[in-house]
């Protein structure tokens, strides 16, 4: 049959299925099971209102059931088994296998860089994307421009962007944005300015950022004393004692490393380099995303703070960092959380541009490569559960928030 | 509500200026890839796209027509002669230099008359027209001729026509294109219709553990779907659906689920009490007022979560992968085709970029039709 036709039928069978499922379990309950009739009608009509929630859930719970809880457990039990043996208990054997290998501690790492740099450049340009088009009288257009690179695939984002990471060989035009941009430097004074300076600098004002968190999360945690907010408080500065680390090294290396100046480049094989050229597929869709729910959360700020803060004389720059900032922190929270559930599923990018060659491995791929390449389900299974373990932090919170507003 | 102290103006030029520059450095790598999909091989390697909007000064190799072809040679005065003209039909392009040999290829200016050996001479004018002639009868291949010249930007339909129409097995997308619309619309519609019913109770019956229920939908809203995908592969090739249409829709209504039913529930209930209370009285049931009151009045969420739903499965590449492509790849997807293109021409851009944009194309439109209910989609799905 022509799957288009398949097609037809399936949504005829599927919409008219679960639309015939509703009305004729209703009926039946109605009418045959509990009718509202005879001396019975007032005990049948409770147990009718009993039972009819659970008419309109079965579907979904079933559904939900088998294609996403049972999953969990499944894949739980896969990766402590090994098929090889059929299916015996093999304990803890595959998780030791998968740390024994590099390429894992490769994808680890790559994600955890993947997890600081894509929320938090989103995040930054989502917010100033917001702050500037909310003042102009066009922004309506640019935000829909901003925001229209959601929509693509990451595998055609991912074309978008080989074309733009493109090398040709060293006597033929460039066709690549980013090589023609390269040759442009010559290692005079601008290229000092703009490859050495600049990103220093960037640098060196994010590990003083990072400074300034860590410095109030420790007057925060001195004030309030031992408490699960002061654990979590102690995680941030762990990781924030990271990121002041590995900026400065990048700032010294920013002005040390030697550049191949004239000569184009292969981009996506320079390892440390083509990560980030990959983040940059992510952030590039991401930021709509992020600009959208802020510029929302932005609008939401009562205007009579932000007139007080002028009134008082604050300029623009107080006014959006004293002022807005703190109001929309829950939000900036979200946002965050949000891109960071994407950033952990991210397989697309990766797999369209360099399949995890030249050190760009993250988990995702590394999981479908043992799954489906390697034919080892139970090392697949047990990265796809380190996925789920990275998830889980973030599952609790929502639950949690979700349970607070419902009372 | 900034310019109350009235000064706007200081602040207001930086900000447009940033504003532009942030617009334009978001749109210009999907742009590149529209231009490079208008060109044709030649220009793309000849030239980066951002030079395709301007003429350009491209360095050329040509060649006359074949003395030995039919009626190319004509004998007039006594010579030898090949007239013809360099460049297509309508061509626009303008020589400034010219030569005949690779090492001097601007020894000419156009109308100058080059000496070759055995007595033949050349002559080609700025526009391309050339005269070739001899005292003996010419023979084998034409006259090599490397010319200078500034091209206007020209656009090209002919790598749509490839890749649409062509019906090529590698390059053509038009297949690829039916499957990946096979596999939408039912994945889209079916989770809509289950999670409508579910989100309803949820939101309107009383019944014991429904807070529980829904603090579970709000935990499956994050779990990965590749913890899905062994054990989902293992069962429909146990129950006999194998890899195809069948499995991939219910994957996809599966994981569409939580977020289509949290969305909607959320929706429902801020819908006013009166309305469902007042049928209640009136002796409705709640089956109709489901479909007469509820669903109606949904329609914004319900639209959400379709383009959600859509644009997520529309661009999938992972569920495609694992449920639906088997060995004999006749049920390849878009996103799928276009990876393949990745590795077997990953040096032409012109077939790779219209690919691309095919697969774009769809579900740019949809996104620019339709952004009100996304953008609504998206803040009551996040902002609480």
């Amino acid at each position: 049959m022509n799957p288009a036709l398949q097609g037809l039928v399936t949504i005829i069978i599927g919409v008219g299925g679960c639309i015939a499922y509703f009305y004729f379990s209703n009926q039946f309950l109605d009418k045959v099971l509990l009718p509202a009739k005879s001396k019975n009608a007032g005990r049948n009509i409770n147990r009718a209102n009993l039972i009819r929630p659970w008419l309109f859930l079965f579907p979904a719970i079933f559904a939900l059931g088998l294609y996403l809880a049972y999953p969990v457990v499944a894949t739980l039990w896969y990766s402590l088994t090994d098929r090889n043996q059929g299916g015996a208990f093999v304990g803890f054997a595959n998780y030791q296998r998968m740390m024994a290998e590099p390429k894992f501690w490769e994808a680890l790492r790559n994600n955890m860089l993947w997890l600081i740099i894509v929320p938090a450049a989103s995040t930054a340009f989502g917010l100033l994307a917001a702050q500037l088009t909310d003042r102009i009288k066009w922004g309506a257009i640019a935000k829909s421009l901003i925001f229209m690179p959601m929509a693509i695939s990451f595998v055609g984002a991912s074309v978008i962007f080989k074309l733009i990471y493109d090398t040709r060989p060293v006597d033929q035009n460039q066709i690549g944005a980013l090589n023609a941009l390269w040759l442009q430097f010559d290692g005079g004074i601008g290229s000092f300015l703009i490859l050495r300076l600049l990103p220093g600098a960037l640098m060196i004002s994010a590990a003083a950022l990072a400074l300034f968190l860590v410095y109030t999360n420790m007057q925060a945690i001195r004030e309030k004393g031992a408490g699960a907010g002061s654990a979590l408080r102690a995680v941030l500065i762990a990781v924030m004692a990271f990121v002041i680390y590995s900026t400065l090294g990048l700032a010294y290396g920013a002005f040390t490393n030697v550049h191949p100046y004239g000569e184009p480049q292969t981009w996506l094989t320079i390892p440390g380099w083509n990560s980030f050229l990959l983040m940059v597929v992510l952030i590039w869709i991401q930021t709509g995303f992020a600009m959208v729910i802020l510029s929302a959360a932005l609008r939401g700020i009562p205007e009579e703070t932000i007139e007080a803060a002028i009134v008082d004389g604050a300029n623009p720059f107080q006014v959006f960092f004293k002022i807005k900032m703190p109001q929309i922190s829950g939000t900036i929270v979200v946002v965050w959380t949000t891109i960071t559930l994407v950033v952990l599923k991210v397989f697309d990018i990766v797999f369209a541009m360099t399949n995890g060659q030249w050190e760009t491995q993250v988990l995702a791929n590394y999981m479908f490569d043992k799954l489906f390449r390697a034919s080892d389900w139970g090392v697949g299974s047990a990265s796809a559960m380190v996925i789920m373990l990275l998830v889980s932090p973030i599952l609790v919170w929502n639950v949690y928030n979700a349970r607070k507003e419902m009372r | 509500m900034d310019n109350i102290a009235g000064r706007t103006s200081a602040l207001n030029w930086i900000v447009q200026i940033s504003v532009v520059a942030l617009v334009a450095l978001w749109l210009f790598p999907t742009v590149g890839l529209l231009v490079s999909s208008f060109r044709t091989a030649d220009q793309i390697s000849g030239s980066g796209w951002w030079g395709a909007l301007t003429a350009s000064e491209q360095n050329l190799t040509l060649r006359t027509a074949d003395p030995e072809d039919d009626g190319a040679q004509v004998l007039v005065n006594g010579v030898y002669t090949v007239q013809g003209q360099l460049f297509g039909e309508g061509s626009e392009a303008e020589i400034s230099v010219w030569g005949t040999s690779s090492l001097r290829i601007s020894e000419f200016a156009p109308g100058d008359t080059a000496e070759l050996s055995d007595g033949e001479t050349l002559t080609v004018q700025a526009d391309g027209a050339y005269v070739w002639t001899s005292p003996e009868e010419l023979s084998g291949r034409g006259q090599r001729i490397f010319v200078t010249a500034t091209t206007p930007p020209e656009f090209t339909l002919q790598n749509y026509e490839r890749v649409l129409f062509s019906g090529d097995s590698t390059d053509g997308m038009s297949r690829a294109f039916f499957n990946t619309l096979t596999v939408t619309i039912p994945a889209t519609i079916i989770p809509i219709v289950i999670a409508a019913f579910a989100a309803y109770a949820l939101a309107w019956m009383d019944f014991p553990g429904r807070a529980l229920l829904i603090a579970a939908v709000v935990g499956l809203l994050v779990v990965p779907l590749q913890l899905a995908l062994i054990p989902l592969l293992r069962l429909h090739l146990e129950i006999g659906i194998g890899k195809g249409y069948l499995g991939t829709w219910l994957a996809h209504t599966g994981f569409g689920l939580p977020l289509a039913i949290y969305l909607l529930r959320n929706y429902m209930v801020g819908l006013p009490r009166d309305i469902i209370e007042n049928a209640k009285v009136d002796g409705a049931t709640d089956f109709q007022i489901f479909t007469k009151i509820i669903l109606p009045l949904s329609f914004p969420a319900l639209a959400s979560f379709a383009i959600f739903q859509f644009l997520w499965t529309w661009n999938d590449l992972l569920v495609a992968k694992v449920f639906l492509i088997d060995a004999t790849g006749e049920t390849t997807v878009m996103t799928n085709q276009i990876v393949e293109l990745l590795g077997t021409r990953g040096g032409n851009w012109e077939i790779l970029a219209t690919a691309a944009f095919v697969s774009i194309a769809v579900p740019l439109v949809v996104f620019f039709a339709m952004q009100r209910y996304l953008v609504r989609g998206l803040l009551a799905g996040s902002v609480k």
